[in-house]
């Protein structure tokens, strides 16, 4: 495919109830960058079901164009439905590139249309940056869980197709509502839609485990020695208002249920703060979550890996620790 | 039921150092596995096996002959037959030539075994790439339906049902088959092979396809010269410096100190 444009186009996904989803709000602000630097415009394509404050949202943060797909069919995310509409947007408008928020349906989704047009895909990027010798995007991801950063290039195919973690970039901030709408009347007839929800399994209320949205995750390992040993993980995390995680190991253990691990047979996470308690550090522990803000250790052995990527380490017994900062937490807010 | 499960051997991420002088990942001598993820996909089609027999599973993978040991404890857990797809004319091939070699394998798999797949499993990622993107491709060459992220995977009347971790819990989907499925990691291990399993797929056939055999493949979109990414560097990020060690006096003190530094960073 050849671009007609110089454009760069970032996704944004929306929640059922027709919001806008963070990552694409979030991707706007490395987006702008590089639609500069690209010399087009900075276009956010919703998708979704009565979008109107997505959209909106937007405009107030920095796309000059936003495209709109608005139709029943895209309330729930379907990889048919979602990639039918976006292939058909891309060939029409055919930018030069596009932004996909690496959420699990943006992992489902950017594969599907990347083939589908046949260009090239880079996966789960942590930095965005134009190659000054070529022109191109120079997309930035890590591989082997973290230990090799690469530099990947799309030089012949357009267009240039990435998912970009989610909480790596900061939302911009938020201004005049001035964008130009565009709104695409498209349709994906049901029977093209070939996955049905049968059933939603919510976790019980309280259950719900967020880490990839929390703002601060306290976890727990090895060390914390058994499913009891999580009540003082979790009065640190009340008293905090964080969200509760655990290494494999707890979770090989069944402290703890695996919605909770970190790590990569987990989720990648990247908290403002990470307080690891316990936790040794194994390499795929690290590769869920060093990408986050501050990170602090706690753990009895000096020698483990998890103190080679902490701002703050403590080396001693968590059983003592972690209380003591409960308490000065709790203090500080009375 | 056909199943296929595509698996890929990857180095055993456990056991990747860091070179400390010249700060580059060091790769000798590191053993080599089935991909996890591929591993619970593997069982997921055991699993659909336990309940009818009569479910056939072939296993399929690209990379150098050495691949055949993983086709071979995929074998001795619960395979049927293995097909390995070798040939240096494939290597340097990105997710999109990797998929498109695949799904062309697929086609010549299913025309040696004389049926078609009802369904094809993948791992959601392999640990070294960590893409989880050949899955989804091979199903769009194929034009299949896919449903990502799956726990567990049932038979029933109208296709399959696949049990699948979503943002806020777990949901059920219902596919048509024939589809394909990535799987991440269930609340069950995989199961081990048995020494009798393991026996004799020291001595089973793999059956070899190279660009030879795979006739139907137009080398334009195979290997590197078929890929439309281009690795331009890669790097070990550096380490970060080291961090802050809090001792103080008592234990109290040193929470106190924490909470202070926290507060100052603004992260509290």
């Amino acid at each position: 495919m050849e671009a007609k444009t110089k454009d760069l186009w970032v996704l944004l996904e929306t929640n059922e109830d027709g919001t806008a989803k963070n990552v694409g709000i979030e991707l706007l602000n490395p987006g702008r960058h590089l639609a500069d630097k690209q010399g087009g415009k900075l276009v956010s394509v919703v998708i979704g079901y009565h979008t109107d404050a997505a959209v909106k949202e937007a405009s107030t943060h920095g796309a000059d164009q936003v495209i709109v797909v608005d139709s029943e069919e895209f309330q729930r995310y379907t990889t048919d439905a979602y990639t039918a509409a976006l292939a058909h947007m891309l060939e029409k408008y055919a930018p030069t590139s596009m932004l996909i928020g690496a959420t699990p349906n943006g992992r489902d989704l950017g594969p599907r249309l990347s083939c589908r047009l046949g260009t090239g895909l880079t996966a789960d990027c942590t930095a965005l940056d134009i190659d000054e010798a070529s022109g191109n995007i120079a997309w930035t991801r890590p591989a082997f869980g973290g230990n090799l950063m690469a530099v990947i290039l799309c030089p012949d195919h357009r267009p240039q197709l990435g998912t970009v973690r989610p909480g790596v970039f900061k939302k911009p901030d938020a201004g005049e509502d001035k964008a130009e709408i565009i709104r695409e009347d498209f349709h994906v007839p049901a029977d093209q839609i070939r996955t049905t929800l049968l059933e939603t399994i919510r976790e019980a209320a309280g259950e719900i485990v967020d880490l990839e949205g929390a703002d601060i995750i306290v976890s727990g390992g090895r060390g914390v020695g058994g499913a009891d040993g999580f009540k003082i993980i979790r009065e640190l995390a009340d008293a905090l208002g964080a969200t509760v995680g655990a290494s494999r190991a707890a979770v090989d253990e069944g402290w703890i249920t695996h919605s909770h691990q970190v790590g990569q047979t987990g989720k990648t996470v990247g908290p403002k703060l990470y307080i690891a308690c316990g936790i040794s550090g194994a390499i795929q522990h690290l590769a869920g979550m060093s990408s986050s803000d501050v990170i602090v250790a706690i753990n009895k052995d000096f020698d483990a890996p998890i103190f080679g990527v902490a701002d703050y380490g403590f080396v001693g017994n968590l059983f003592e620790i972690v209380p003591a900062l409960t308490a000065e937490i709790n203090k500080a807010k009375a | 039921m056909n199943i296929l499960v595509c698996v890929k051997q990857v180095p055993d991420t456990n056991e990747i150092k860091i070179d400390p002088v010249t700060n580059t990942l060091v790769r000798d001598g590191v053993p080599s596995i089935v991909n996890p993820f591929d591993g619970y996909a593997l069982e997921a089609a055991a699993r659909i096996k336990d309940d009818a027999p009569d479910t056939k599973i072939v296993v399929l993978s690209m990379g150098p002959k050495q691949a055949e040991n993983a086709l071979r404890e995929c074998l001795a857990i619960a395979a049927d037959k293995a097909y390995l797809v070798t040939d240096r004319i494939f290597g340097g091939s990105d997710t999109l030539a990797t998929s498109y070699i695949l799904s062309r394998a697929i086609a010549k798999v299913e025309e040696l075994e004389g049926a078609k797949f009802d369904a094809i499993f993948c791992g959601k990622q392999a640990i070294d790439g960590d893409t989880a993107q050949v899955g989804p491709e091979i199903a769009e060459h194929l034009g299949y339906p896919q449903v990502t992220y799956a726990l567990e995977v049932k038979s029933a009347e109208d296709g399959l049902h696949v049990y699948r971790e979503a943002e806020d819990g777990k949901e059920v989907i219902g596919v048509q088959t024939p589809c394909l499925v990535t799987f991440t990691k269930p609340s069950f291990d995989p199961r081990f092979p048995t020494i009798k399993r393991k026996m004799a797929a020291r001595k089973a056939q793999i059956t070899p396809l190279t660009a030879a055999e795979l006739t139907n493949i137009d080398p334009a979109h195979a290997g590197l010269k078929g890929s439309p990414t281009k690795v331009k560097r890669t790097y070990v990020p550096p380490r970060k410096e080291a961090g802050v060690v809090i001792k103080e006096e008592t234990t109290e003190a040193s929470a106190h100190k924490l909470y202070e530094l926290l507060s100052k960073s603004h992260v509290i």
